[in-house]
């Protein structure tokens, strides 16, 4: 085991396998074994980033099948590399993986009766694939994870209510398009460049220097396209919000805090690594309209979680605008930009977590996630409302949670590139977010129904009958991973300066454009 | 200042904990348990108030209080200081608590409220905020605690839980959310980005006057962020959520929403005035006198406003936003005498206003009226109400023996320091106006006689009431005496 950076797929993708065995006589079983492999997973994952801190070039490389790189040139095998940003996201994967594992039990009970093996040993292929995403340093091997995880996704998905079919079939033809288009843009650069290891293709790319080819830009604008379907960028968000809300509980607790991400992760990975900072940065024009159209993404994306009255479909909506604030920092193209994006993968991973878990203890306890009949809910579960709202406020951003911290550096990065059509939109969205989350907390405070009439007859009465007053908090297999969430959204906020040092030593070598001027 | 003696201490900390540990009894006694639960409050508040008060003799020493508890940014600590300002704010708010804790404890037995471990939790949860914006050090340590009271009161003001509840909060929130997240925010990473090379804490002592290297309209861009992102202050155009707020039980009106949650607002005026910008940049700044306009227009329509209003709570919060005023404008006026004049006035005021409160109060759990015009006669009833009513009234006008007389008079000495001779009118007009509709209250209730009841008898709201707004109401007059050791404490004075 001295290299747990494959281990960290390699748990789950042997796990899925004992699970599917195993559950053909033990159907008990896979829950523990799917815990067991995450937590292993997991244990692989620091283990990998606290070696990539303390190695000198602060990154871990694993070449698959143990080809030299003295031998062959880079690109002959497949490479696994994490540098810290690989690491740290490979980490919040498993994380989550490991979470939702935990809470997983009753819900896929009651979900899939029957069918755990295949739903366990898809679930662990789905993190197998999306922690590989992270961890692979070869651009071909990125898009076979992306199947993997994609494959295993619609799986998943497609297990849940009648409607999650035609969810799913939606979902598969968009995301296939997504896929193709990232294959075009890997098929080009190959042609190109020779390679697929994304540092020789970078190598490759900068030796052409200040007029990089058209096929370059071709690859460029290729990959960019596949990356925005695939994490849902507006307007190629249709798949999302239908996949979620139709899918198993589980599913969407999942794919909502981590799919999305990843992609991001890719999208930074290709702009820092694959085609080189001063290609993405400085010679293209795209720099020039990206911003707008995150602004546009994250506007239309907060109007319509605005139009919601289901808390799924909301919080669905919510993650496409969130795709909007990570990718606007991206591409105002600055040093502060780019901590504040990294951090929003984690810091939106924890808090979507957070939301996906309560909303599935909701559903639940209550049968339904529609505004209407919420009313109560802080005297029949106040732990779960606590853990669900601090979700809800870290993603307002308010303080100390962690969505204020990365708020923060995307605020700072839209200054300091004097993107100020970034930094309204990120306001007007925030105070978009502040109506979403205290309309559901008057919902399930207040004595007062949709047409404002009042309920009960006064004094706290809210009209309810006697059992749904009681309280009656959630299992504990459920509400305990919902307040593990929830404290890793605190923490994340309280310990955001040793997160922000690793993302920033991560950062300096690309000299990107501080705009501080020092004196 | 940089002479005075730096203590580390956690006192500060503690003061700001006590509140969490008060409220975990709180939830634990729960309803079952009533007495339990207000114990926990009343000796959360008194252990507060207590080491509050114990750091007073150290900062009459002319020592600062620090204590450094988390590292937000590499550059920019949590840290918690405890200078003169701060802690007279801080003893203000954590003594008013003890009076509104016993006041509460009478008005919510008294009308039979329900969900009051709910209030006594989150009043805790406010108290620690209030104690954390007097006792921070920057500007981001300012801002977490201001946006965890926006955020803990909430619930509070929405405590009816009914359709007023709901539009009522609505605004609250609505106002307070939308300055601090849009105004506020932006101007804050403004200033932690650019200034010194993205390298600063803004601390309030350390680094007063660093806006200054800014360039003339960035000065002017941030005055004005700041001056309406501190929405709590009740700066006109961006004042309506405090007539919203009235919704509250009335103990929240008295000590939130006249003492804690608005002085908070004023306070971090102060800090940003003084502390942050600092009295130099200010006189050197062209568009700096606006902000005394708009204080002084807040003053003047606010009072306009309360004469109209017949609902007393009404008329007693337009009376808080002009009183407001007072203290945004001694802090902008950025004279010594004038910014003393604004510290004491947040001491002053609070005690006079959360005597007024305590009897709109007292007076609805007696006779359940609301009105100005309904209280004819109502002196003779509640003779002790009125009394401390009228000595409130008296206190908040400004007349000799009572506090609020001092800190006007140092407004006023503060405004002719820089030959600002309008703003000592204003003062003067104003005073008028507040004679014109807080007198009336008092005239109403002891020389009018009821048409309904003719001999009214003696009938006053329960004890835990009245005592309360009677110790505070000769709290008014004894400030007036004590008010060279409050200047001292201060420290803006020689």
């Amino acid at each position: 085991m001295n290299d747990p950076i494959i281990w960290i797929i390699l748990f789950p993708l042997f796990g899925s396998i004992a699970v599917a065995l195993s559950g053909a006589w033990l159907r008990k079983a896979c829950h523990p074994l799917a815990v067991a492999s995450m937590l292993g997973s997991t244990w692989a994952a620091v283990e990998t980033l606290i070696q990539a801190i303390a190695s000198p070039s602060h990154e871990v490389s694993y070449l698959l099948g143990g080809w030299s790189l003295q031998l062959f040139p880079r690109g002959v095998g497949i490479e696994f590399r994490a540098d810290l940003l690989g690491a740290l996201i490979a980490l919040v994967v498993t994380g989550v993986g490991l979470i939702v594992a935990l809470y997983s039990r009753l819900p896929v009970e009651r979900d899939t009766p029957g069918r755990e093996p295949v739903y366990y040993a898809l679930f662990l292929l789905q993190l197998c694939g999306l922690s590989g995403i992270a961890l692979t340093g070869d651009a071909f091997n990125l898009y076979v994870l992306i199947e993997v995880a994609a494959l295993t996704g619609y799986g998943l998905i497609a297990m849940g209510s009648n409607r999650a079919a035609a969810a799913t079939f939606n979902y598969l033809i968009l995301g296939t398009i997504g896929a193709s288009f990232y294959l075009l843009g890997v098929g080009y650069l190959y042609l190109k460049t020779g390679t697929l290891n994304m540092i020789g293709i970078r190598e490759a790319i900068e030796a052409e220097g200040a007029s990089p080819s058209v096929s370059t830009q071709v690859a460029f604008v290729l990959v960019l396209l596949g990356v925005m379907i695939k994490m849902a960028f507006f307007p190629f968000h249709a798949w999302l919000p239908k996949a979620y809300v139709h899918s198993p509980t589980t599913t969407s607790c999942l794919l909502a805090p981590l799919v999305t991400k990843v992609m991001i992760y890719v999208m930074i990975r290709m702009v820092l690594t694959v085609f080189g900072v001063e290609f993405s940065f400085e010679y293209a024009t795209w720099t020039e309209f990206m911003p707008w159209l995150t602004v546009i993404a994250i506007v239309a994306a907060a109007g319509m979680a605005l139009a919601q009255r289901e808390i799924k479909r909301m919080l669905a909506y919510l993650i496409v605008a969130e795709v909007g604030y990570m990718t606007g920092g991206i591409w105002i193209c600055n040093y502060y930009g780019l901590i504040g994006s990294i951090f929003h993968v984690v810091s939106d991973a924890c808090m979507t977590l957070c939301l996906f878990l309560g909303a599935g203890i909701i559903l639940e306890k209550c049968k339904t996630t529609r505004f209407d009949g919420l009313r109560g809910l802080f005297i029949k579960m106040p732990l779960t409302m606590t853990g669900f709202f601090i979700g809800g406020f870290s993603i307002i951003g308010l303080p100390p949670t962690c969505g204020f911290f990365s708020k923060w550096y995307l605020i700072t990065g839209g200054m300091v590139s004097q993107r100020w059509e970034y930094v309204i939109t990120l306001m007007l969205s925030t105070m978009v977010m502040v109506v979403l989350f205290f309309r559901l907390i008057e919902r399930m405070h207040l004595a007062v129904d949709e047409s404002g009439r009042n309920l009960g007859d006064g004094h706290g009465d809210l009209g309810l009958s006697k059992d749904r007053k009681r309280f009656d908090e959630a299992p504990p297999s459920m509400l305990i991973p919902l307040l593990i969430a929830a404290s890793v959204v605190l923490l994340v906020g309280i310990y955001n300066q040793d997160l922000v040092d690793q993302i920033e030593r991560m950062l300096q070598p690309f000299n990107l454009p501080t705009g501080v001027h020092y004196r | 200042m940089s002479e005075q003696a730096i203590i580390e201490d956690a006192r500060p900390l503690f003061a700001l904990l006590i509140p969490w540990v008060g409220m975990i009894g709180v939830v634990w006694a729960g309803e079952k348990r009533a007495n339990w639960r207000e114990l926990a409050t009343f000796s959360a508040a008194s252990a507060q108030a207590a080491v509050v008060l114990s750091m007073v003799p150290l900062i009459l020493n002319g020592a600062i209080v620090e204590f450094h508890v988390w590292q937000i940014f590499s550059y920019v600590p949590l840290l918690l200081r405890v200078d003169g300002p701060g802690l007279l704010f801080a003893c203000t708010a954590s003594i008013l608590w003890i009076a509104t804790t016993l006041y509460s404890i009478g008005y919510m037995r008294g009308l039979h409220e329900h969900a009051q471990t709910r209030f006594y939790a989150f009043f805790a949860l406010s108290l620690s905020a209030t104690m954390g914006v007097a006792f921070s050090a920057n500007l981001l340590t300012i801002y977490f605690f201001y946006e965890m009271l926006s955020v803990s009161t909430f619930p509070l003001v929405t405590h009816m839980q009914d359709k007023e509840a709901r539009s009522g909060g609505r605004t609250y929130l609505g106002y307070l959310l939308f300055t601090s997240l849009c105004l506020l925010l932006p101007a804050l990473s403004w200033c932690y980005v650019w200034l010194d090379g993205g390298r600063l804490t803004m601390d309030f002592i350390e680094d007063v006057g660093k806006i200054g290297h800014f360039g003339e309209t960035t000065q002017i861009i941030l005055l004005f962020l700041f001056t309406f992102g501190f929405a709590k202050a009740g700066l006109m155009p961006f004042h309506s959520w405090l007539p919203a707020a009235m919704v509250a039980p009335t103990p929240v009106s008295a000590l939130l929403h006249a003492v804690a949650v608005v002085k908070v607002g004023v306070f971090c005026l102060y800090r940003v005035y003084a502390d942050v910008f600092g009295s130099e940049v200010l006189s050197k700044m062209s568009g700096e006198e606006w902000t005394m306009v708009i204080a002084s227009a807040t003053i003047l329509i606010s009072s306009l406003i309360a004469l109209s209003q017949d609902n007393l709570k009404r008329r007693l919060a337009f009376s808080t936003i002009g009183q407001l005023g007072y203290v945004v404008l001694g802090a902008a006026i950025a004279t010594d005498r004038g910014q003393a004049g604004a510290v004491l006035h947040v001491a002053m005021h609070a005690c006079g206003k959360i005597t007024l409160f305590f009897c709109a109060g007292a007076i609805f759990v007696a006779t359940g009226k609301k009105y100005v015009s309904e209280l004819r006669g109502l002196g003779r009833r509640m003779p002790l109400t009125m009394g401390a009513f009228l000595i409130g009234s008296l206190s908040v006008i400004g007349l000799p023996p009572l506090g609020g007389f001092v800190s006007k008079w140092y407004l006023a000495l503060g405004a002719l320091d820089r030959d600002a001779l309008w703003v000592v009118i204003v003062l003067l007009i104003s005073s008028l106006l507040n004679v014109f509709y807080l007198l009336p209250v008092a005239v109403t209730a002891f020389f009018r006689n009821s048409e309904t009841e003719e001999h009214a008898s003696f009938d006053e709201a329960p004890w835990a009431c009245v005592v309360p707004l009677v110790v505070t109401a000769l709290g008014c007059i004894g400030l007036f005496f004590c008010s060279d050791l409050l200047l001292q404490m201060v420290g803006l004075l020689p």
